[in-house]
């Protein structure tokens, strides 16, 4: 039952929970924050946008934290190469994300406006950068990372910071950052009242839109512009992981062999579709919490349709396609996979489960009332 | 592949850095929390407000503090990717596990819970929210748990075995990395560490605001709070710390001949050196003081153990090499012939020294056919720095002491209810606020420096486990976050001290964050 081959799919699939988790929790705060500045004409709209999502971010980050705690556990390899591959890009964030808690916590400590001005702009640096770094990273991914192994399994990496920013990489990145700052807008238009809240329904209908366009302009591309990859050496899905081990081809279309192989699978992308068509009506009838909804399963559809469209890929080379890393060569032990999902067993549902109440003892809009009522006690 | 020496280094300055760095705001995050969860017990249980207001003043400063400590958690939490790629994908499948199992169990805990303990005030019932702080101060706690069995193992990596198809280590049995004794002395010693660090950091406060004369009533309770809890945790810190010692001079017998500067074997009973000059060159201690048995007796737990000594343990490394050589050969061999069984065995019957030939590799690429003088060149490598561990070990210990003094008077005062008139005492505590980061500081570079040149004891050595990235790209990190850091240090510590002086009593002036009740 608990076979190799079963437990590197299941961590293949647990790792796309996990992105979804954070691209949708976190996902509505870095929109948020993002779009602070714009909705928010005075210092007591921000102040509003900003508790929005106030008690809830940090929890919410833990599920980037979680996701490259995950993959260091589970796909060793995947950690060791993306991470010290794109060495820049990974600073730029963490420089992004050490900026957020201190903004949060420090901007209402002081109320001098340059002070709050300061802080706004921070969190619209550290809400904004990091969505478009990791769109911008997925679409390298797709295209491929100039990588290979020595027989130690010591990596070469070949690439340069300019190099990430290829076009295919920054459309990406771009579909990354309009999904993101839909999800931010949906939250607000649940959370707030007035003047923000016609605002947030505005935003929502337009980076909807230009979610779904771009998101179809991407798959176009991917079936027409770029190579996919192909193992053509037999695989054994319960052996060694070794990235050595294989052979690997490269070429037009061939990310779309999963669709034809099982063709069920093209109801991915259509459902991220599905989720902009029902943004649009939840907007119309004023219907916010179902806005949001529809919006996280564009995001989760999206995510999908990569995994579907590269499985059994994970991180292919471009330099050497061989050494590129698979599900079938690139995961931890089994003993470490069946490990670490006993935990997740066990404890997700916990974590769902206390996350859910504290969103309930949240509940209710952020009102101006609200804000003056509590004063200094929220940021 | 040869290794870039320079990123080695400029990785290692910025790993030390940002691990210190972040090791700034930790201990008081959990010692803090610990006490806040005290206080509002004591709210909740009497229903006397000044409680309620403690807890929510002590909290403010905590929260600007546990911000500063998830900012510089998620920095580490990435270094091992960027930094350490090679050890990431060595270890990865042992050490990854715990760290994830922290995200789960702890930081999820932590970070939900700490939302609703500064938002939760007039949304929860009294009881619900004393709930929250708790959950708090637990997720705290455990996510110190988790990340000191990741490190204990690097420490003492148990449980763990080479595999030859993958060419890295891989978990045997995870219930021994979990209960690695180095990693619960190493747990109970930090945690306990962090406690002092809270109580130090009210009773210095408390004792400024008495000193002034002002908020009196708040600051004699904190102060009485932290010299009892803090009394406990000394105590704690030093026993744990013996405890740590022990556990050490086990597993790391170099790591303690170079804390006590042993230069040689000593026969048993040995000597506790507790002031003197370490040389390095002529591998002599300069001016030493020496309690006679002592050493032996926290080291062994007897009178009649023998203290390995450095230039002996130097000998013994270069022997480990030497058969680590063989390993390394027979490894080579098995990657072109993946199940010959005769390989299989000779590699199997070197395994456990395999690590020590890898120190060959700074000195020739090929290792199997390495000569004596790379091999003495290697085996002296195993030697940490010795002056800066003989003294960052024995400031530790100093301080420890003095917590026990300062806390020990605190408490007495404080029974005999004269803790607001002992000035001089208070002046005291005030100054001794900054002791107990320097004593958590000087202990990480004991444990850290003194598991040097490995990353993973006697398994990977550190200028192996970096990644093959190009110096330049360490500069920029490095320098940024210097500047970065830097900056949002003096911002922090601005703000600490405004809202320490500004106190817990001052009308909230509009949209600003003071507490608020009165009583
Ligand atoms: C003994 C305790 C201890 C030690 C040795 C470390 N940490 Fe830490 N860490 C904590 C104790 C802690 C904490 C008390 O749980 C923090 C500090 C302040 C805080 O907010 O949570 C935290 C925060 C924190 C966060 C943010 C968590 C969140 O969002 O809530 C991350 C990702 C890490 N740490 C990761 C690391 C890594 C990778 C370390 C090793 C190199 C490390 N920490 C050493
Ligand atoms: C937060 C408390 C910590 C502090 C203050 C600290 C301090 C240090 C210092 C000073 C160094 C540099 C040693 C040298 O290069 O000479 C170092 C290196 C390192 N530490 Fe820690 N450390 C801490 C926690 C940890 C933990 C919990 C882990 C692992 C889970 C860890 C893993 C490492 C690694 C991988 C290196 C780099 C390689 C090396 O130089 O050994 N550290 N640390
Ligand atoms: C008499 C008192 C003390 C003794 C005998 C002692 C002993 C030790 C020893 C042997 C280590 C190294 C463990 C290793 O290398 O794995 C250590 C580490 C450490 N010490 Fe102490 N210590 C004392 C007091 C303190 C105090 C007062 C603090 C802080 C308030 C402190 C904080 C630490 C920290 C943070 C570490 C690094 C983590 C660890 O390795 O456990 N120690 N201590």
């Amino acid at each position: 039952m608990l076979d190799y081959e079963t437990m590197r799919v299941i961590w293949w699939v647990l790792l796309g929970v996990l992105l979804i988790g954070f691209a949708v929790l976190d996902g509505f705060d870095f929109g948020a924050a993002a779009l602070m500045p714009f909705l928010g004409k005075n210092d007591e709209e921000r102040r509003i946008i900003i508790n929005t999502v106030g008690p809830v971010w940090e929890g919410n980050q833990v599920w980037l934290i979680l996701g490259a705690g995950a993959i260091f556990a589970a796909w060793p390899h995947i950690y060791a190469v993306a991470f010290s591959g794109f060495y820049l890009a990974m600073f730029l964030v963490l420089c992004t994300l050490i900026l957020r808690p201190v903004a949060f916590k420090f901007r209402s400590k002081i109320p001098n406006a340059g002070w709050r001005r300061f802080w706004d702009w921070s969190l619209f640096v550290s809400g904004f950068v990091p969505p478009v770094i990791f769109g911008v990273a997925v679409g390298n991914a797709l295209i491929g990372v100039p990588f290979t192994f020595d027989e130690t399994m010591r990596m070469t990496y070949t690439g340069s910071l300019l190099d990430l920013l290829n076009p295919f990489a920054l459309l990406a990145g771009l579909v990354s950052s309009a999904m993101t700052l839909t999800q931010g807008a949906t939250w607000l238009a649940v959370k707030t009242d007035g003047d923000v809240q016609a605002r947030a329904y505005k935003t929502t209908v337009a980076f909807s839109l230009v979610t779904a366009v771009l998101f179809a302009l991407a798959g176009v591309w991917v079936a027409h512009g770029i190579d996919g990859y192909q193992i053509v050496s037999a695989v054994d899905p319960n052996g060694p992981s070794n990235p050595l081990l294989k052979t690997v081809t490269r070429g037009p279309g061939l990310w779309l062999t999963n669709y034809g192989t099982l063709p069920i699978t093209m109801l991915v992308p259509l459902l991220a579709l599905c989720g902009t068509i029902i943004v649009a009506l939840a907007v119309a009838v004023r219907r916010p919490l179902t806005a949001f909804l529809g919006n996280s399963l564009t995001i989760a559809a999206i995510i999908g349709t990569i995994g579907v469209s590269m499985f059994p890929f994970m991180l292919p080379s471009s330099l050497n396609p061989n050494a590129s890393l698979t599900v079938w060569d690139a995961s931890s032990s089994r003993t470490t996979l069946i490990i670490m999902a006993g935990v997740a067993v066990v404890f997700m549902p916990i974590i769902l489960a206390y996350t859910g109440w504290v969103y309930r003892v949240l509940r209710g809009k952020v009102t101006k009332a609200y804000i003056r009522e509590q004063g200094g006690s929220v940021y | 592949m040869s290794i870039d020496m320079d990123v080695v280094t400029l990785s290692r300055i910025q790993f030390g850095l940002t691990a210190m760095y972040h090791f700034l705001f930790v201990p008081l995050t959990l010692g803090l929390s610990l006490l806040l969860g005290i206080m509002e017990t004591v709210w909740v249980m009497t229903g006397r407000a000044i409680w309620r207001d403690m807890t929510k003043f002590w909290g403010l400063l905590f929260g600007i503090n546990f911000a500063m400590g998830v900012a510089t958690g998620i920095t580490m939490e990435f270094q091992f990717g960027t930094n350490w790629a090679y050890y990431s994908h060595y270890v990865g499948d042992i050490f990854g596990a715990p760290l994830a199992i922290e995200g789960m169990m702890a930081f999820f805990l932590e970070a939900t819970f700490v939302g609703l303990f500064f938002f939760g005030w007039d949304k929860l019932s009294r009881v619900q929210h004393l709930v929250c702080t708790w959950l708090l101060a637990l997720g705290a706690n455990l996510s110190a748990l988790w990340i000191l069995i990741a490190n204990g193992w690097m420490q003492n990596p148990v449980g763990a075995y080479f595999n030859v198809d993958t060419m890295r280590m891989e978990v045997a049995n995870f219930a021994e990395v979990i209960l690695n004794p180095v990693a619960q002395t190493k747990f109970v010693h930090t945690v306990s560490a962090g406690y002092v660090t809270g109580a130090v950091f009210v009773l210095a406060i408390s004792a400024w605001y008495l000193l002034k004369g002002r908020h009196v009533e708040l600051a004699k309770r904190s102060a009485t709070v932290a010299v009892c809890f803090g009394l406990a945790a000394s105590l704690l810190v030093v026993v744990l710390g013996d405890e740590s010692g022990y556990e050490v001079s086990q597993h790391q017998k170099m790591k303690v001949a170079a804390i006590e500067a042993v230069w040689h074997t000593e026969e048993a009973p040995a000597g506790l050196t507790v002031f003197g000059f370490p040389d390095t060159k002529d591998q002599v201690t300069r001016f030493e003081i020496k309690l006679p048995w002592v050493l032996g007796l926290i080291a062994t737990r007897s009178l009649d153990g023998k203290i390995d000594g450095i230039a002996e343990l130097i000998a013994r490394n270069a022997e480990r090499i030497r058969s680590g050589m063989i390993a390394y050969s027979a490894l080579e061999q098995l990657r072109h012939d993946r199940k010959n069984p005769d390989l299989m065995e000779k590699f199997k019957a070197h395994q456990d020294d395999l690590g020590y030939a890898l120190l060959l590799k700074r000195y020739t690429d090929d290792v199997a056919q390495a000569d004596e003088k790379a091999i003495m060149a290697a085996a002296n490598d195993t030697v940490p720095n010795v002056p800066v561990l003989f003294w960052s070990f024995r400031i530790m210990v100093a301080l420890g002491l003095g917590f026990i003094a300062l806390f020990g008077a605190g408490f007495y005062y404080a029974v005999k209810r004269r803790l607001p008139e002992k000035r001089t005492y208070l002046k005291l505590a005030l100054l001794a606020l900054p002791l107990p980061w320097i004593s958590s500081e000087m202990g990480w570079v004991v444990a850290e420096m003194g598991r040097q040149p490995w990353t993973i004891d006697g398994v990977l050595p550190t200028f192996l486990s970096a990644s093959s990235t190009v110096a330049g790209n360490v500069v920029v990190s490095l320098v940024g976050f210097v500047l970065f850091y830097s900056t949002l240090l003096v911002v922090e510590l601005f703000l600490m001290v405004k809202y320490i002086k500004l106190g817990p009593q001052e009308p909230a002036a509009p949209g600003l964050a003071t507490s608020q009740g009165r009583y």
